[in-house]
């Protein structure tokens, strides 16, 4: 009974221990000194980004824990045990009604509070994709309180690509915070891009709002690194080239595109020339997390 | 609870609703003045394309329509909290939003909605949201109403949107607005036993009756029904003529092609009992590979991948559906494949998907276009947005596929959708076994695709769009990504015996299938059906997508409808494995169908058919060398088939599961790659390779030629991105016109020799296949356009290291150029010749020594030597090269004197389309080990040019007017033919 492919978590963990064996070695060692990071990662009916996107924290010795979405629902008590919580891309639900609108209603009504009880005792949220659109319509992300009701509104949307089709290709991000523990100032990642539904589209007030407590993320920059990035640098028309954003803590993130796609250094097209960097570029928010919980719970 | 006096409509709420009765509220969505409207961006797109003339802009407006125990208030909150982005939408509740202020004038409205009955995943992701913020919705129903601003008449802005926004197929599209939906409330049908008095009927009797039924049968064949059931002293009933229909249509059994045909042609008279049994298949066994694990027995063909693991792959046609509804009927194309692959042994997880497409010209002119048929453009953005949000919502990556275009699939476009799976090596065997539960679970059942099996069989006309509309499927991704999660995690349970798909046929022939060894014995009557209202035949055959059935023992049932229940998928107990061998279809107590397994499946008469065959082609053009051929290698490289297809391969995910090595486009440029490279297993750098061959043009001169060409196509693809030759299975996929002709036969017999004696040749096995016949089109003048022999060959090959493969696109500057394998004088059904009206006689041959080139460039391929690798196929080594270096930052210099073969012609040397060459970028510093290599190998093997710094492609030769310095036949900026090439299939504007 070798590690196959089935999403199958025991299984998986196999193959994780096998591959990253010299650096599981050395998780494992600080394991007995310290309590394992368990992360959460959700499942809903319609995610497909789940595996690779828990084999990334994987790799940097976190326990994964795949809850389906009903399950994480019915018992939002799961989140109590957890110092972080992923929704991967795919298409929550069939995104019928709009990119991550079910998913994000169902949360918004039930779990607003472990979440924030997370993110109050340090842990994380990340949304990647289809999970970025769902951070925006629970509220959580950009977290503004606009109508005073103590809840967070929805005043970030991400609209359909202005080419109104769904758009798939490699393109450079650039992080541009100082107030996230995902991404270093003037990080460069290299990762794809695979949506229909990613335009940030927001008010002035709250882009100014955003700008102001340094919540931008992360923007598309052309390959040079400069902005702003035009068509198909910046693949989907989004606001002043946007690509990802954070809520005021630095603790929950949000972005479009996949840095997990980009996580064996021959998935970076730059491969097959020699060019691609030896440590893939999309590691670095899993990275950056994972220390940042190693630090506060370890 | 609302009482709603002013309801405008009201019908009886479903079961449970009781007495009361419920209004329609409509919910009018728009956004906001001045914000872009990207959907109305696509509809003025697809207006203007459709020919409307004087379109000035196009807005979109969005319309839920609810019923349930709903008043006002919970309507305004379900439309804020769920089907409103507060962001950058205003709504209203049964009235009106203002119309927004456009380009001067008032638009006109028109309405697109689904038809009451059609699957529409929008609205009942609405309804389960709505639940899921505590409301009580019984029915929702969703509408578009477009905006359009035109100096045009209102019924040409309507005709223009009724080819280009709606489809009449599925759809009603309606001046104005549409302000309330009657919600269908099908009354509950009685079921009873119905014979059929068949036993009294003759000849044409027989053939009416089959045509009046929709059962495609021939006349032989219902005497063949007659006459079993006149010695059983009984009629059959209408579910047993049904289940027949079903099971003997030649989607199902492949009569033709498995049948007895009787060959003539130069070659001599031969006789064939079995024509894919003794060509296809008998080469499989002939090669006897221990790595096959599984072949033309499941699903999908199974080979090792390792060890631990096999990988599967299968390719579909869904050509007929989608020739009536592109969208649902390429999205269902994929989708059925998708379960194939879950349906292979006790299942296998889905890894990629492919998909190869023909299309009539994307730039037909309107007037030309059959009426009964779509416009070729129309149709292919259907198909590719089917696919599209078919294949990205099951979260598989699209990685490979091919376009073709010729005017002769205007009326009939192929679509091939292909998918391969990963699978356990204890999974791939299965069996049910008598005492298993047949368990359906998935989507509901309605009365999609009714006739499917038997609709894909006939030609179509051009009353086909209105009369087969009950075969017309649209496909639900997120419930057949459900199906794959549970699926996927019953069988590690071990909770079931076999699984199969519902594919065409339904459940007959899933239920028939699986019980064959066996027999069975189900209740239709426990089927969750989507709307009430349908037959007990209906039910029995419908083509309702997302569905499977599995052989569960009656102590895993529990557990497995536990699993099914935590994840919000369907299933029930459809009936009983039993060990008497007969398939019985019961209503509650109603008997229905009551026959023998023997006869359903071996009852089929045998028939021998004539086959003849002439080869085609015409004379070989004797055409004087020119001075350039810049302008002849622009027009090629601006050719649709051979342009670039960015415009689709964007559409597709082809990242999702991380597995991604080398993608349809390469280089910084985004060249054309000859094929995909994936691994996999997450933490695992084993791969696996896939690619494919097609090119129906050979085909008009030789199928025999044509399969052998294809199958060295799809070899050497794989091989140029780094497949073991000797680790490559095949896949056969054959779409041709009606195979009673005995020309057409003829021609897939020539066709079926080919596919043998090359998998002899290579040693390549086929391990799976699917045949599409009757491929034709009746205009309504009664012209009938025939397919031409379109056989696509798709490789697989297992590797086991992703990071020893290559890409096409050039690495660096000085590097040397080699062209390996000889070119002749080949340029019969080539592009060249197509460019210039031409067909020509000499189609490519494939020679005895092609499988050591394959050896050879594998090997150094693996050994690091090779930095890019590109297969001259479509426009010869002159495309090759152009596109090897438009894909990189530099150029390349070819010496057509240098390229070794039998012909010395320029316009052979460029344009050619010899198989098993290469064109090769070797390390500089490995070139002297690379030659030696070659030469030991005895390989055809001419160091012809190397990489420029200089961005440009030059390629010289001897000078046509005799002079003894080179002479330049192509200089040409690679910007220059990266933008015809890039330009041949730009459907959209850049933002």
């Amino acid at each position: 009974m070798a590690a196959r492919t089935a999403p199958k978590k025991t299984a998986r963990k196999k193959t994780a221990r096998k591959k990253a064996a010299p650096k599981k070695r050395a998780t494992r060692t600080a394991a007995r000194k310290t309590k394992p990071i368990r992360i959460v990662v959700l499942r809903a009916t319609g995610t497909n980004c789940d595996q690779e996107t828990g084999y990334a924290f994987e790799r940097f010795g976190a326990q994964i824990r795949h809850l389906h979405g009903n399950a994480l629902l019915d018992n939002p008590k799961e989140l109590s045990r957890a110092h972080g919580l992923v929704i991967p891309g795919g298409f929550s639900y069939g995104d019928d009604l709009g990119a991550g609108t079910v998913l994000g209603t169902a949360m918004r009504t039930r779990l607003l509070d472990p979440i924030r009880r997370l993110v109050d005792r340090g842990g994380i949220v990340l949304g990647i994709c289809n999970g970025f659109q769902v951070l925006v319509k629970t509220g959580l992300l950009p977290g503004y309180d606009e109508t005073g009701d103590g809840e967070p509104d929805r005043t970030v949307a991400l609209a359909s690509n202005m080419q109104n089709r769904y758009e798939d290709r490699w393109i450079t991000l650039k992080a541009v915070t100082g107030n996230s523990v995902f991404l270093r100032h003037g990080d460069t990642i290299h990762c794809p891009v695979a949506h229909a539904e990613g335009r940030l589209v927001c008010s002035e007030h709250v882009l100014d709002r955003m700008s102001a407590a340094d919540q931008i993320a992360l923007r598309y920059v052309a390959p040079d690194g400069s902005t702003p990035a035009p068509f198909p640098h910046n693949p989907n028309g989004s606001l002043d080239d946007i690509a990802g954003i954070t809520d005021p803590t630095g603790r929950i993130l949000g972005l479009m595109p996949h840095p997990e796609r980009n996580q064996f250094p021959w998935q970076d097209p730059r491969f097959h020339r020699g060019t691609a960097p030896r440590k893939p570029e999309g590691l670095k928010p899993f990275e950056n997390a994972m220390k940042h919980l190693k630090k506060t719970f370890g | 609870m609302p009482s709603a006096a002013k309801s405008p409509r009201s019908g009886r709420a479903r079961k449970g609703s009781g007495r009361a009765t419920s209004p329609v509220y409509r919910v009018e969505i728009g956004l906001r003045a001045g914000l872009p409207d990207p959907a109305g961006l696509e509809a003025h797109e697809n207006l203007a394309e459709a020919g409307l003339a004087g379109l000035k802009a196009v807005r979109v407006l969005r319309s839920f329509y609810l019923r349930g125990r709903l008043g006002p208030d919970d309507v305004t909150r379900a439309a804020r909290d769920v089907l409103v982005d507060p962001v950058q939408e205003d709504f209203a509740v049964r009235e009106d939003l203002d119309i927004p202020a456009g380009p001067g004038g008032e638009p006109v409205l028109v309405t697109v909605l689904r038809k009451a009955g059609v699957t529409n995943p929008e609205a009942e992701s609405a309804r389960i949201a709505l639940a899921g913020i505590g409301l009580d919705v019984r029915d929702v129903q969703s509408a578009r109403t477009y905006l359009v601003w035109a100096d045009a008449t209102q019924d040409e802005i309507l005709d223009a949107a009724r080819r280009a926004l709606g489809n009449d197929v599925i759809e009603d599209v309606k001046l104005g607005r549409v302000r309330t939906f009657v919600f269908p409330t099908p009354a509950k049908r009685r079921i009873r036993r119905r014979t059929v008095p068949i036993r009294t009927m003759k000849g044409k009797a027989l053939v009416t009756l089959s045509f009046q039924m929709g059962l495609s049968l021939t006349k032989l064949e219902m005497e063949t029904i007659r006459d079993h059931f006149a010695d059983l002293g009984r009629d059959p009933t209408d579910v047993e003529l049904e289940t027949l229909a079903q099971t003997w249509s030649e989607h199902c059994k492949h009569k033709t092609l498995a049948g007895a045909v009787k060959m003539s042609d130069a070659r001599g008279e031969r006789t064939f009992d079995n024509l894919l049994k003794e060509t296809v298949f008998q080469a499989t066994q002939s090669l006897d590979k221990d790595w096959c694990w599984s072949v033309f027995v499941d699903n999908a063909g199974v080979i090792d991948f390792d060890g631990t693991d096999g990988v599967c792959m299968k390719v579909e046609t869904h050509n007929h559906p989608s020739a009536i509804e592109p969208y649902g009927g390429a999205g269902t194309g994929i989708g059925g494949v998708i379960r194939d692959i879950l349906g292979t042994g006790k299942g296998a997880k889905p890894i990629a998907n492919t998909d190869v497409f023909c299309f009539g010209p994307p730039d037909m002119p309107l007037a030309d276009v059959p009426k009964g048929s779509m416009h070729p453009r129309r149709v292919m953005k259907g198909v590719v947005a089917g696919v599209r949000d078919y294949g990205n919502r099951m979260g598989i990556p699209t990685v490979n596929g091919a376009v073709l275009f010729d005017p002769r699939y205007v009326g009939n476009p192929v679509v091939y959708a292909g998918c391969v799976g990963v699978i356990p090596k204890r999974d791939v065997k299965k069996r049910a076994k008598p005492g298993d539960l047949v368990v359906a679970f998935g989507g509901k059942t309605g009365r999609d695709g009714i006739h499917g099996a038997t609709f894909s069989s006939v030609e179509l006309h051009a009353e086909s769009e209105t009369v087969s509309s009950g075969a017309v499927q649209i496909g639900d991704p997120i419930t057949e990504k459900k199906v794959l999660d549970i699926l996927l995690q019953a069988r590690d349970k071990r909770l079931f015996n076999a699984v199969t798909d519902c594919g065409a046929g339904g459940f007959s022939s899933a239920v028939g299938e699986m019980g064959e060894e066996t027999g069975a014995d189900v209740d239709v009557s426990t089927a969750p059906l989507k709307y009430e209202g349908l037959d007990a035949f209906e039910i029995w055959i419908s083509e309702a997508q997302e569905r499977m059935v599995a052989a569960i023992p009656p102590s895993k049932w529990k557990a497995f409808k536990k699993l099914c229940d935590a994840e919000d998928v369907e299933a029930f107990v459809l009936g009983t494995f039993t060990d008497d061998k007969r398939l019985t279809v019961r209503y509650g107590k109603t008997v229905l169908c009551d026959m023998d397994m023997a006869f359903l499946h071996d009852g089929l008469p045998r028939v021998v058919r004539e086959a003849t065959f002439q080869e085609g082609g015409d004379d070989e053009p004797t055409w004087k060398t020119k001075k350039s051929y810049a302008k002849d290698l622009l027009d090629l490289l601006a050719m649709p088939q051979i342009g670039s297809k960015e415009w689709i391969i964007r559409q597709y995910d082809h990242e999702v599961q991380a597995g991604a090595v080398v993608r349809p486009l390469s280089g910084p440029n985004d060249g054309p790659s000859d094929a995909a490279v994936i691994a996999p297993k997450l933490g695992s750098n084993r791969g696996i390779v896939l690619s494919n061959g097609i090119n129906p043009s050979y085909g008009d001169i030789d199928p025999y030629a044509m399969a052998m060409a294809v199958v060295d196509e799809a070899m050497r693809n794989a091989v140029a991105a780094g497949a073991d030759p000797t680790r490559v299975a095949v896949l056969d996929n054959f779409t041709w016109g009606n195979c009673n002709r005995p020309s057409t036969l003829g021609s897939i017999v020539r066709a079926c020799e080919g596919c043998h004696d090359a998998a002899m040749l290579f040693g390549t096995p086929f391990i799976s296949g699917k045949d599409s016949l009757n491929n034709e089109f009746r205009t309504e003048e009664g012209e009938l356009i025939s397919v031409p022999p379109t056989l696509l060959i798709s490789a697989i090959g297992v590797i086991g290291d992703v990071r020893k493969t290559c890409t096409s696109d050039l690495k660096a500057p000085g590097n040397p150029i080699y062209v390996i394998g000889a070119t002749h004088d080949e340029l019969g059904g080539s592009h060249w010749y197509r460019l210039k009206g031409r067909i020509g006689r000499n189609a490519p041959q494939v020679r005895p020594d092609a499988p050591k080139t394959l050896k050879a460039v594998h090997q150094a391929i693996k050994k690091g030597w090779v930095r890019a690798a590109h297969d001259p196929s479509e426009g010869g080594l002159a495309v090759a090269a152009a596109e090897m270096a438009f894909a990189s930052p530099y150029g390349l210099k070819l010496d057509l004197r240098k390229v070794k073969g039998t012909t010395k012609d320029a316009q052979r040397l460029l344009f050619s389309e010899s198989t098993t060459r290469f064109l090769l970028e070797v390390d500089k510093a490995k070139a002297k080990a690379f030659e030696a290599a070659m030469k030991k190998a005895g390989i055809v093997c001419g160091k012809a040019g190397r990489v420029t710094k200089d961005a440009t492609l030059e390629i010289v030769g001897r000078d046509p007017a005799g002079g003894r310095a080179a002479h330049a036949f192509v200089d040409v900026s690679t910007d220059k033919l990266r933008s015809a090439w890039q330009g041949a299939l730009a459907l959209h504007e850049e933002n």
